[in-house]
């Protein structure tokens, strides 16, 4: 059994790339089926953000399992090719596989590390794969403890305070263009998380004025009353193009929703006041070609990278102290997770019995005084043979239910039952944390705990 | 003392445009510090120079080209300490530096004759200000259409560095480059006025359709149509950007035409 991931972030793949593997939330359900189908994959979870799609999965053999990601990477956009692909894919398994999503989780992966957004977003990547059932105990634990492992890196450090964040940036960006924000109105077309944020910094900047369109109105019109702006009906994105200074778009729609002509209709209307474009999502929402108007100055998600690349020193030193967080709650997860192959469930098991068996033995012998051997192998006999009765049982069962779907919830639940910790299970080979309360807090506190 | 002062002056100035254009490319403050330290000490032994002319001669001195180019080099000197260090943008000290240390030294390598006026009225120099002032305003349109450009292209390519980091906003750019045409155009406007005029006390006829009026006539026109274009026609922000640049490359032209084709007196407009 592994853990694998394989996917592309910002530092090995273009947006372009990264926007043809995004898959929106309504079909996750079916891409998921897909994943499931593969015959070895027995868990998995798809995470797309804007800076990188990945596919996390429990597989049987690690090397199939990669091979079967990549397959399903490549069907997810009809003009991939694996040639396309296979360069800007990374592949990590067990521990290191562990350690990504963590890293990812506490935003030590990110563009601009220490951002807020990635641990909200890698929740949500969790609940789809629950709701589509794809999730199962290996993942449900891994990935729970990547969120927690996100939210006490983000709390036990200061690497958000420097979290100059993308949406932080593209403010920035248009301060280079409008120097005083106070008369500029700002449209934000969709409800994406990033494009609300960006909005929402253009609100503390003071703006004049605050459009909001969405294709689902009565969303726009709730986005209005929250940034005290104004909903516009959809279908009137066009005509009030040219009224705004500043557009954000963040709809999640897999098309362009604005395109070079749109802008350069606006332009023209403006005669020639500049105008200031974000593209926060990917896929892209504003056709690329719109940087070949002038007067109109487009940035994607890779540009706000580019421009936030500065000033990351300081993060830095907090991201070093996260790292080593990071670093310990993996070495206690990956111990759980060993911990769930069959065997050395089943030799842990066996120790403990056998330790209890030779306990009490020792008590009783000792209470009973001098006793013949024949005495004695009767005894021990009979403690044996309970013992071995006993967990005839749950080990027989845990041997043929290994290899099933839900093998991994019986391995689980026999560590529950007869309290096996990773220690015993795994004696010497990992180290582990001084506290390891955190791996048998109950589901419901975890929950709590996580906020999931 | 007032070749003490000139030669004063230059170096100072030489000084600043160095470290300004040092500055363009380096993230330490303190070089710009410097810069303006170095271009506020060479504007004041400037002013001094220009107030001892003054009193020497009862006017400002711009009778010969190197005192109205030495004079034009003030104005910009002037504008910068203004509007530069007022906004706190000392990047725009790059640009009207160079232009001003420029003048002076191309004022220097003139001969001293050339392009003197003729003091054929006494009030010729108002005529002569009026038009220096013109185009110190177009000059300063020229510096903000060339940072327009400048961060228009470096936005557009997507180069974030410490030159894009520096140079201004695009709006701020387009306003000052408008402000710059409305403040200059005017005085061109009356520059040309209070030269027909002159000419026509001295030698009878407003316009005698030499080069220099023609040039000038030129240059009035491409302004207007500037300032109407940017209302009528959108012509702002990055055409107006190029129109001014365009535009004060022929000023240069005309002063360069001046300079070669009239070594004798020139005669006023």
């Amino acid at each position: 059994m592994n853990i694998i991931v394989l996917g592309l972030n910002h530092r090995t793949a273009s947006v372009e790339l990264r926007e043809l593997l995004a898959i929106q939330d309504s079909r996750m359900g079916e891409a998921l089926g897909r994943l499931m189908a593969y015959s070895g994959i027995k868990e998995a979870m798809y995470l797309g953000t804007c800076n990188r799609v990945e596919v996390y999965a429990v597989v049987e053999k690690g090397e199939r399992g990669f091979r079967q990601l990549e397959d399903f990477l490549v069907s997810t956009h009809f003009s991939l090719s694996s040639e396309d692909l296979l360069p800007h894919l990374y592949r990590y398994s067990d521990d290191e596989a562990i350690a990504h999503l963590f890293r990812v989780s506490a935003s030590l992966d990110s563009m601009v590390v220490g951002e807020p957004q990635v641990l909200g977003q890698v929740k949500e990547a969790y609940e789809l794969a629950l709701t589509h059932r794809s999730s199962g105990v290996i993942l449900n634990k891994v990935v729970k403890k990547a969120i927690s492992v996100g939210k006490s890196v983000r709390t036990n450090t200061r690497i958000g305070e420097y979290a100059v964040s993308v949406s932080y940036a593209a403010v920035e960006l248009a301060k280079k263009v409008f120097s005083n924000l106070k008369q500029r109105v700002v449209l934000l077309v969709g409800a994406g998380e990033m494009g609300k944020l960006a909005a929402q910094h253009l609100v503390n900047q003071g703006v004049k004025e605050v459009l909001i369109t969405n294709r689902n109105h009565h969303r726009a019109f709730s986005l209005a009353e929250r940034f005290h702006g104004e909903a516009v009906p959809y279908e009137q994105l066009r005509s009030t193009l040219p009224k705004v200074d500043i557009v954000i778009c963040a709809t999640g729609a897999p098309h362009y929703v604005i395109t070079k002509d749109d802008i350069e209709m606006a332009v023209y209307h403006r005669m020639n006041r500049p105008m200031f474009l974000i593209d926060i999502t990917v896929p892209r929402n504003i056709d690329p070609a719109v940087k070949d108007v002038d007067n109109a100055y487009v940035f994607d998600i890779d540009d706000l990278k580019a421009h936030v690349g500065h000033n990351q020193e300081e993060r830095l030193k907090e991201a070093e102290t996260a790292e080593h967080m990071v670093r310990e709650e993996v070495g206690s997860m990956v111990a759980w997770v060993r911990g769930l192959e069959a065997t050395p469930t089943i030799v842990a098991l066996r120790k403990k019995a056998e330790e209890i068996k030779q306990g009490e033995l020792e008590k009783v012998f000792g209470r009973l005084g001098e006793l013949s051997p024949k005495e004695r192998a009767a005894i021990e006999g009979l403690a044996s043979a309970i013992v071995n009765k006993l967990l005839h049982g749950p080990v027989v069962t845990l041997k043929s239910e290994a290899q099933s779907q839900n093998g991994f919830a019986f391995i689980e639940a026999a560590r529950r039952f007869f309290e096996l910790r990773e220690r015993e299970i795994h004696s010497g080979e990992v180290p582990l944390l001084e506290d390891e309360t955190g791996d048998f807090v109950s589901e419901e506190t975890l929950q709590k705990k996580d906020g999931v | 003392m007032p070749e003490l002062l000139s030669y004063l002056t230059m170096g100072l100035y030489f000084g600043g445009t160095f470290l300004f254009l040092l500055y363009l490319w380096h993230r330490s403050d303190v070089i710009s510090k410097i810069s303006v330290v170095a271009t506020g000490l060479g504007f004041v032994s400037h002013t001094s120079g220009l107030i001892i002319a003054m009193v020497s001669t009862g006017h400002v001195p711009i009778m010969t080209f190197k005192d109205a180019m030495s004079f034009f080099a003030w104005g910009l000197v002037l504008v910068f300490l203004l509007v530069g260090l007022k906004r706190g943008l000392e990047v725009l000290g790059a640009f009207i530096l160079p232009l001003a240390f420029l003048s002076l030294v191309s004022a220097t390598l003139a001969p001293q004759s050339a392009g003197s006026l003729a003091p054929v009225f006494q009030t010729v120099w108002v005529h002569v200000t009026l038009s220096i002032l013109g185009t110190i305003g177009f000059a300063v349109a020229f510096v903000a259409g060339l940072m327009y450009v400048m961060q228009e292209r470096l936005l557009k390519s997507k180069q974030f560095n410490v030159l894009a980091f520096k140079l201004p906003p695009l709006d701020f750019l387009d306003s000052l480059n408008q402000r710059s045409i409305l403040f200059g155009f005017p005085l061109l406007t009356l520059g040309i006025l209070t030269g027909a005029v002159s000419a026509q006390l001295t030698i009878g006829s407003y316009l005698s359709w030499n080069s220099e009026q023609i040039w000038a006539l030129i240059t009035w026109f491409f302004y207007f149509a500037v300032l109407m274009g940017r209302v009528t026609a959108g012509w702002r922000a990055k055409k107006a950007a190029y129109l001014t640049i365009v535009g004060f490359a022929g000023v240069i032209l005309t002063f360069i035409g001046i300079l070669i084709k009239s070594p004798q007196p020139m005669s006023p407009l």
